[in-house]
């Protein structure tokens, strides 16, 4: 189990607490965009359509699975991931 | 802080046979003197039958009354405290009661035991909790699992594991200096922020300090905030050098910083963790970060921490007695220091012919044909000393030699010479050239005993007022 904690800030306090998520591209232009299908029913239809439209934007696409839903991804995926694509789609839900 | 309640209040614990020994008188107490409350520290069933008492189960009572030894009989009249005694002494008891004859078939006198709230690791929860900790950071809550990695996931990490920075913590390491928290010690480059002696605590914690660093650290930090050492120049700089600590004095021993053995490697806690708190100060609260403002080629393995202390010997001034620091005074040299280079000499059995080992060695600093630009520290070890103090030789002298030995007629040194473009400017050819700027070269004994090796720890080729000076601090302990 996990429970809450606090630890001391030891930073000069000149960015916000809560960590910034990573700043959204401005454009697709050149960039390679990879679609995870989690392994959940119809993740498949939902990337496929994602697919179709940044094909016809002519941006580059890779597709991975994770074999479950179930667990996270093993590190090997993530690693080729990270390697090969400069941002990825994730399918979540059914 | 709960007001207090009038007339007697006793704080026990069941764990504690004089507590146990005077629980009997308790009923008396509150009938004859009350009103009696009663705080057990253990046992809520201590002290039964008197209405007014209480388990402090979470010690907040305990805390707030100070306790340090149970029993503690205490007095109040009107909120505030008159009297206290502690463990059990009868005249005390029956004074502070006013029951002239109470416990008199107990003995005169026996010592109490140490309150829950002294037990190690209890203090500082306590005064998280219940006092006024004077913490001022910023805190960040989190839900992760592990700590260690939810400090390396915020960027807080030099790359090795820190210590979470809790506020149990960050309270115990303050315990190591007398100064306020709140107190600014300086601006850290490069963002220029403010750092408080809580800050330096938060950063300590994280390298592993113990909290009777903390004054070698904030001496350190110091240092390094001078506008001569020059640490924003030194942090960003594509060359190598980071901030190098050298310390003299008693503290030195008293804290079981390494002088010896291995003096320039890993294994001994202070002086691994003061080097690197110094580092994680830089990262943390000025936010010099490698790949940011930190734009070194290749940096050198010194930039996690780099802290040694300087083996003194009676026969050779140590380097801050040199720096004007008084005799059986603390002090720590801040210098910006590359890496390690050896000199292995095994056969120099003369002061000459080692001084000449020394200045070849010395001449490759930063490049053997540049000149008066990075500074460096000579470190003797104890064998290659003993030659020199065997023959009289002070470092003064050993100093003397080498500014002899390493001045170089300007035709060598100049670009082109000897096949090789790099060099100084063609202004030099005619002239006599010193390796080193005026006191650019520093000496320092440290090391094993055993070895005819030294060693030398190059400078920051920006060395000297246009770049960093070593800068020299007491410590203030």
């Amino acid at each position: 189990m996990t429970q809450a904690s606090v630890m001391l800030d030891p930073t000069g306090e000149l960015s916000p607490a809560v960590r910034a998520r990573l700043a959204r591209p401005d454009s697709l232009a050149g960039k390679t965009v990879g679609l995870l299908d989690i392994s959940k029913p119809r993740g498949d239809v939902f990337l496929d359509r994602i697919e179709e439209r940044l094909t016809a934007m002519e941006v580059s696409v890779k597709r991975y699975r994770k074999p479950t839903f179930t667990r996270v991804a093993p590190t090997e995926l993530k690693q080729q991931i990270a390697g090969e694509v400069d941002l990825v789609v994730e399918g979540l839900a059914d | 802080m709960p007001s207090l309640p009038d007339g007697l209040i006793v704080v026990a614990k069941r764990d504690c046979p004089t507590c146990q020994l005077i629980e009997p008188l308790l009923a008396d107490i509150d009938r004859q003197a009350g009103p009696l409350t009663v705080y057990s520290q253990d046992d809520p069933t201590f002290g039964e039958g008197v209405s007014g008492a209480h388990h402090d189960a979470t010690l907040e009572h305990s805390f707030h009354l100070k306790t340090e030894f149970v029993p503690t009989l205490i007095r109040v009249e009107n909120g505030e405290e008159v009297e206290r005694t502690y463990g059990w002494h009868r005249e005390d008891w029956q004074r502070l009661t006013g029951i002239a004859d109470l416990g008199e078939d107990l003995p005169v006198m026996r010592p109490g035991c140490g309150s829950k709230t002294l037990e190690p690791g209890i203090a500082e929860k306590l005064e998280v909790q219940f006092g006024d900790t004077r913490l001022h950071a910023r805190e960040i809550d989190t839900d992760a699992d592990d700590l260690i990695e939810a400090c390396y996931e915020r960027g807080w990490s030099d790359g090795l594991p820190v210590v979470p920075p809790t506020p149990e913590r960050v309270l115990r390491m303050l315990k190591g200096t007398d100064r306020d928290p709140a107190e600014e010690v300086g601006l850290v480059p490069p963002d220029l922020a403010p750092c408080t002696v809580e800050k330096v605590a938060i950063n300590a914690v994280m390298a592993g300090c113990k909290p009777e660093y903390m004054p070698v650290l904030l001496a350190a930090l110091e240092a390094a905030l001078t506008d001569e050492f020059g640490l924003h120049g030194l942090l960003c700089t594509t060359m190598f050098a980071g901030p190098m600590i050298i310390a003299n004095g008693p503290v030195t021993k008293a804290i079981g910083m390494n002088s010896g053995n291995n003096a320039l490697g890993q294994g001994n806690r202070a002086n691994a963790t003061i080097g690197r708190a110094l580092q994680l100060i830089v990262r943390n609260v000025g936010g010099g970060r490698p790949g940011e403002i930190d734009r070194a080629t290749l940096g050198t393995p010194g930039k996690y921490t780099f802290c040694f202390a300087e083996a003194e010997d009676s026969e050779w001034l140590p380097l801050a007695e040199e720096r004007g620091v008084p005799s059986g005074n603390s002090a720590v040299t801040l210098f910006a220091g590359e890496g390690v280079q050896g000199i292995v000499d095994q056969k120099s059995r003369t002061p000459e012919s080692l001084a000449k080992s020394f200045a070849l060695a010395l001449r490759a600093v930063d490049h053997p044909k540049m000149a008066m630009a990075g500074d460096a520290v000579l470190v003797v070890s104890p064998e290659h000393s003993r030659v020199f103090i065997e023959a009289g030789w002070t470092k003064a002298r050993l100093l003397e030699e080498l500014e002899t030995l390493l001045r170089f007629p300007g035709e060598e040194m100049v670009a082109g010479a000897g096949g090789i473009a790099e060099g100084i400017p063609e202004q030099f050819r005619d002239k006599t050239v010193p390796k080193f700027r005026p006191g650019g070269l520093l000496i320092v004994r440290a090391g094993g005993t055993a070895g005819l090796f030294s060693a030398v720890i190059a400078g920051w080729a920006a060395s000297g007022p246009v770049g960093s000076s070593p800068v020299t601090r007491e410590v203030k302990v």
